[in-house]
């Protein structure tokens, strides 16, 4: 299952609410604001390090660089672009979109 | 009339916007950055607060390329043009998001929670954004 979040995770709980329901070995994609979540040393860093044990966390790399954000995101966070985002959406069987 | 209220031919007085939201997930941003630049033309005593997620809207390296929208974030750069540049930044908005004031673009003063209640304390009309 993909679960993508596009919420900043310092102004709603998205990211939260999916860490409390996606079942392990989900993959997590961070596009537009939910990108935020991927920056290294922030209050949420420690949230998203301990949901890479279970998951597979991936962020789209031109909202990270739009958002100036690129050169700060965490190691073991996969980028992908746009073709890789259709990819993602492509092999999974369910789409979870955390609006 | 009182000494302040008049100068110029007009009442100067001191405006605070503060920006809250991220810079190309809403539209508040972009909003906010266009009615401090016209009220510049105005001549007011205008601050600026950047806190939680508002904070992004200054960071450097904004490359906005890849997503086909217009990089807004160097017109803040060019706001002391318009005399507007009193710009101010919550440390603990920065601390939360792992952020310094050397990932800021443009030079600010970084507050406390506490000075910027004061701040707001101090304005006559605060435009929240």
């Amino acid at each position: 299952m993909l679960h993508i979040i596009n919420k900043s995770p310092f102004e709603r709980n998205s990211l939260e609410s999916c860490l409390r329901t996606a079942s392990k070995g989900s993959t997590l994609l961070f596009i537009e604001d939910g990108v935020y979540a991927a920056l290294e040393g922030s209050a949420k860093a420690d949230t998203l390090r301990q949901a890479m044990q279970d998951y597979t966390v991936c962020v789209l790399e031109p909202d990270l660089a739009a958002r100036g954000i690129a050169a700060k995101a965490m190691d073991g966070i996969k980028r992908v672009d746009y073709a890789g985002f259709v990819d993602l959406v492509a092999e999974s069987e369910r789409v979870q979109s955390w609006l | 009339m009182s000494e302040e209220m008049m100068e110029e031919g007009g009442t100067i007085k001191k405006f605070l916007y503060v920006n809250r939201k991220a810079p190309y997930g809403t539209v508040y941003a972009l909003e906010s950055l266009e009615v401090v630049l016209i009220g510049a033309a105005f001549e007011q005593d205008v601050s600026l607060v950047f806190m939680d997620d508002g904070v992004f809207q200054i960071t450097k390296g904004q490359d906005t390329a890849g997503v086909e929208m217009k990089n807004f974030s160097p017109t803040y750069r060019a706001l002391e043009m318009y005399d507007v540049e009193k710009l101010f930044v919550e440390k603990e908005s920065l601390d939360a998001r792992g952020l310094t004031e050397d990932d800021l673009l443009v030079p600010v003063e970084v507050m406390t929670s506490e000075q910027i209640r004061d701040l707001m304390e101090d304005q006559d009309v605060i435009l929240s954004f």
